[in-house]
C-alpha cells in the first residue's frame, strides 16, 4: 500500500519524532525520560517509514545494521560501568565531570549519560532488528 | 586489585567478549579467536576470585556505589567463588570444543555471543546477593539459553525448545510471584537483610510457604523430582557443545539458588522444609536413573543421569550438616566436570562413527581405544568409583549422613550408585564392545572407524576432553585438598551471620 498522504506526512514526522527521541534521551538525566523511551520513539520513526515507504529504504535511511547498533549500544552502556571500575570505584558507580561552557551555563556530564546512549541504541536495534526481519518475511 | 574489580570481572569479561563478537558478526573467524580467549579470561578471574576469597573472606561489591541494603551487592562467598571458577573452567573447555564441533550456520548466526551472554547470566546469578537481580539474571541466562537451543531450527530442536520455554517460563512467574510476596512480608529482597530479618518473624509459618513456592521455582530450574520432564525432552536436540553447556550450568544454576535460598533465608522451619528437600532428594535420584536405564540415545541417557545427580546435590542442603554440604557441593563439581566430559566424549564418538545410537556405535574400543579410555574414566567416576572424583563425593556425602543417622537416604544413594554403574556399564558393552549388526554383516559406511589424524579441529576436541578427564583423575588422587576447602565453604554456609555481616556490615 502506497499512500501519498502518509508519504508527505511521513517525511517531516520522521524527523520531528527522530528530534523528540533524542530530547527525551538527553531529559532523562535529571527528568522523567531516558535511553529506553527514548529508543522506542526512535525506532517508532524508522518502522513509520518503513510502512510508508519500504523496508529496504528504511534500512538505507538507517543507514547501518541493526545488529551492529546492538553490539555498540552495548559496548557504550557496558563501558560506561568499565570506567569505574577503572577508577577503582564498584562497577557501574557513575562518575561526574562537571564543566562550564561559556554562553551556555554549567553543564555536568556523566557516564550516566554514555549508559543511556548506550540503552538508546540498543533498543533502537532489537526493536528494528524485530520489525524490519518480520516485515521482510 | 581491587575487590570491586575482582567480583565484578566473571560478570564484564563474559559481556565484553560477546559485545566484541558482536561487533564482528560478519567475521566467524574472528568471533571463534574472542570467544576462546573471553572464556580464557573467564577461567582465570574464576580463579584469582577463588584465592581471594579464600584468603580475604567473603568479598562484596555494592553496584554503582549504593550501599546494601538499598542497592544491589555482589557478593562472592566460598560456594560462589568455587561455582564461578567452574563457570570459567567448563566455559573454556566448551568453548574450544565448540570451535571443532560448531557448524558454519550456525557459528555466522551469533553462536558465539550468545554463548558468552549466558555465561554472563550464570556468573551473576551466582554473584548477586539480591533477590530479584537473581530473578534478572535467570531471565538474561534463560533468554540467551532459549536461543541456543533452538538455533539452528531444525525440527526436533524447536520442538525440544518449545517445552523447554514454556517449563521455565511457568518456573519465572512462580519465582517472581513468590519474590513479590516475600517483598511484602519482609520489605526487603537483600539476600543478607532477608536472612536477617526472617529469623525472628511472628509468623513462620508464612515464610516457610514462601519458600516452598521458591522451592517449586528454583526446583523446575534445577529439574528434581517430580518437575524433571523438561530436561530429558530437550537436552538431547541441540548441537553436542550446547547441551554440554546447558547441563553443566544451567541446572547446576538452579541448585545454587535452592543452597543458597534455604540456608540464608528460609531456615526458620528446617524440620519441615528440609524434610521435603530429603525426600525429594531421593526421589530425584531414583527416577533419574531409572529412567536412564530405559535409554539407548546417549543423549538422552546422560540427560536422564543429570536429574540423578541433582538428587545428591540436594542431599547435603537437606541435612544441613557441615560434611553433608561440602560433600553435595563435591557432588556439584565432580559433576560438571565428569558430565560435561562424558557429553563431549559422544560427541567425539558421533563425530567418529556419525550416530548417538548405542546399537549402532559398534565396537569403538577397538578402533578408538584412546576415546575408550577416556570415556571409561569419566563414566567410572560419574558411577563414583574410587580413585575418580566421583566415589570422593559420594563417600563425603554418605559419611556426611551417616553421621547424623540419615539411613535410608544412604540406602537410596548407594543403590543410585549401582544404576548408574549398571547404566555405564551399558553404555560400555553396547557402545565400545560389541560390534554393530552393520559391522557384523560388513556393510558399514566408508570413514567410519577411520582415524582422521591429529590436525587442529581433532586437537581441539581433545584437548578439553583430556582436561576434564584429568581433573576427575586428579580431584580423586588429591581428595584431601578439595575436601577441605569444599568444607570450609560448608562450614561458611551453615553460618549465615557471616555472609549477613559483610553485606550489610559494610555500610557503617
Amino acid at each position: 500500500m502506497k499512500s501519498l498522504i502518509l508519504q508527505t506526512a511521513t517525511r517531516s514526522l520522521v524527523a520531528v519524532m527522530l528530534l523528540f527521541s533524542i530530547f527525551l534521551l538527553l531529559r532523562g538525566h535529571d527528568e522523567p525520560g531516558g535511553g529506553f523511551i527514548g529508543g522506542l520513539v526512535g525506532a517508532a520513526a524508522f518502522a513509520l517509514y518503513a510502512i510508508a515507504f519500504d523496508v529496504q529504504s528504511a534500512r538505507r535511511m538507517l543507514g547501518i545494521r541493526p545488529q551492529m547498533m546492538i553490539a555498540i549500544g552495548l559496548a557504550m552502556a557496558g563501558g560506561a560501568g568499565i570506567i569505574s571500575l577503572l577508577a577503582s570505584e564498584p562497577y557501574f558507580a557513575h562518575l561526574w565531570y562537571h564543566t562550564e561552557v561559556p554562553g551556555f551555563g554549567e553543564i555536568h556530564l556523566g557516564t550516566f549519560l554514555l549508559f543511556d546512549i548506550g540503552v538508546f541504541l540498543v533498543v533502537i536495534g532489537v526493536t528494528l532488528l524485530v520489525i524490519l526481519t518480520l516485515s521482510e518475511e | 586489585m581491587s575487590h570491586d574489580l575482582l567480583v565484578a570481572l566473571p560478570i564484564v569479561i563474559p559481556l565484553v567478549t560477546g559485545v566484541i563478537a558482536l561487533l564482528f558478526y560478519e567475521q566467524r573467524e574472528t568471533q571463534r579467536i574472542i570467544s576462546a580467549i573471553g572464556a580464557a579470561a573467564l577461567l582465570i578471574a574464576g580463579i584469582a576470585l577463588l584465592l581471594e576469597v579464600r584468603a580475604e573472606g567473603i568479598l562484596v561489591s555494592d553496584m554503582g556505589g549504593w550501599p546494601a541494603p538499598f542497592g544491589i551487592p555482589f557478593v562472592a562467598d566460598l560456594l560462589s567463588a568455587v561455582l564461578v571458577m567452574m563457570t570459567g573452567l567448563i566455559a573454556f573447555t566448551v568453548a574450544l570444543y565448540s570451535l571443532a564441533t560448531m557448524d558454519p550456520r550456525r557459528e555466522s548466526f551469533g553462536f558465539y555471543p550468545l554463548f558468552h551472554i549466558l555465561l554472563m547470566g550464570i556468573a551473576g546469578s551466582f554473584l548477586t546477593g539480591d533477590m530479584f537481580n537473581l530473578f534478572v539474571w535467570f531471565e538474561v541466562m534463560l533468554i540467551a539459553s532459549f536461543v541456543l537451543i533452538a538455533l539452528g531450527g531444525e525440527r526436533a530442536q524447536l520442538e525440544g525448545a518449545i517445552k523447554y520455554v514454556a517449563l521455565n517460563l511457568i518456573s519465572s512467574a512462580i519465582l517472581l510471584a513468590a519474590i513479590g510476596l516475600l517483598y511484602g512480608v519482609a520489605g526487603t529482597l537483600n539476600m543478607a537483610d532477608l536472612g536477617m530479618k526472617l529469623q525472628d518473624v511472628d509468623e513462620p509459618w508464612l515464610v516457610t510457604a514462601i519458600g516452598m513456592l521458591f522451592l517449586v521455582s528454583f526446583g523446575i530450574k534445577a529439574a528434581i523430582f517430580p518437575m524433571f520432564f523438561w530436561l530429558p525432552a530437550s537436552y538431547h536436540t541441540p548441537p553436542i557443545a550446547v547441551t554440554a553447556l546447558v547441563a553443566a550450568l544451567l541446572s547446576k544454576v538452579g541448585v545454587y539458588a535452592l543452597i543458597r535460598a534455604f540456608t540464608l533465608i528460609f531456615t526458620q522451619e528446617t524440620g519441615y522444609t528440609h524434610q521435603i528437600l530429603l525426600v525429594v532428594a531421593g526421589l530425584t535420584m531414583v527416577t533419574g536413573v531409572l529412567g536412564a536405564v530405559a535409554q539407548y540415545e546417549v543423549r538422552k541417557l546422560l540427560s536422564f543421569h543429570i536429574i540423578s545427580q541433582i538428587g545428591y546435590m540436594l542431599v547435603g542442603l537437606a541435612i544441613l550438616s557441615p560434611l553433608a554440604l561440602a560433600g553435595s557441593i563435591f557432588y556439584i563439581v565432580h559433576n560438571m566436570v565428569t558430565k560435561t566430559n562424558l557429553f563431549l566424549i559422544s560427541g567425539a564418538a558421533y563425530r567418529l562413527q556419525g550416530t548417538y545410537e548405542l546399537k549402532q556405535l559398534g565396537s569403538l574400543y577397538r578402533y578408538h581405544p584412546y576415546i575408550s579410555a577416556l570415556f571409561f574414566v569419566s563414566a567410572m567416576a560419574l558411577a563414583g568409583m574410587p580413585p575418580f572424583s566421583g566415589f570422593f563425593a559420594k563417600l563425603t556425602l554418605v559419611r556426611g549422613s551417616l553421621e547424623v543417622e540419615h539411613y535410608i537416604i544412604v540406602a537410596v544413594a548407594l543403590f543410585t550408585s549401582v544404576l548408574t554403574l549398571f547404566s555405564m556399564t551399558k553404555i560400555w558393552t553396547e557402545g565400545y564392545w560389541t560390534p554393530s549388526e552393520a559391522e557384523e554383516n560388513d556393510e558399514l559406511p566408508p570413514g567410519v572407524n577411520s582415524w582422521p589424524g591429529w590436525n587442529s579441529q581433532m586437537l581441539a576436541m581433545f584437548v578439553p576432553i583430556i582436561i576434564l578427564a584429568a581433573l576427575s583423575v586428579g580431584m580423586g588422587i588429591f581428595a584431601q585438598p578439595v575436601i577441605s576447602l569444599l568444607i570450609e565453604t560448608a562450614e561458611q554456609l551453615l553460618e549465615p551471620s557471616l555472609y549477613i555481616e559483610a553485606v550489610i556490615g559494610d555500610e557503617s
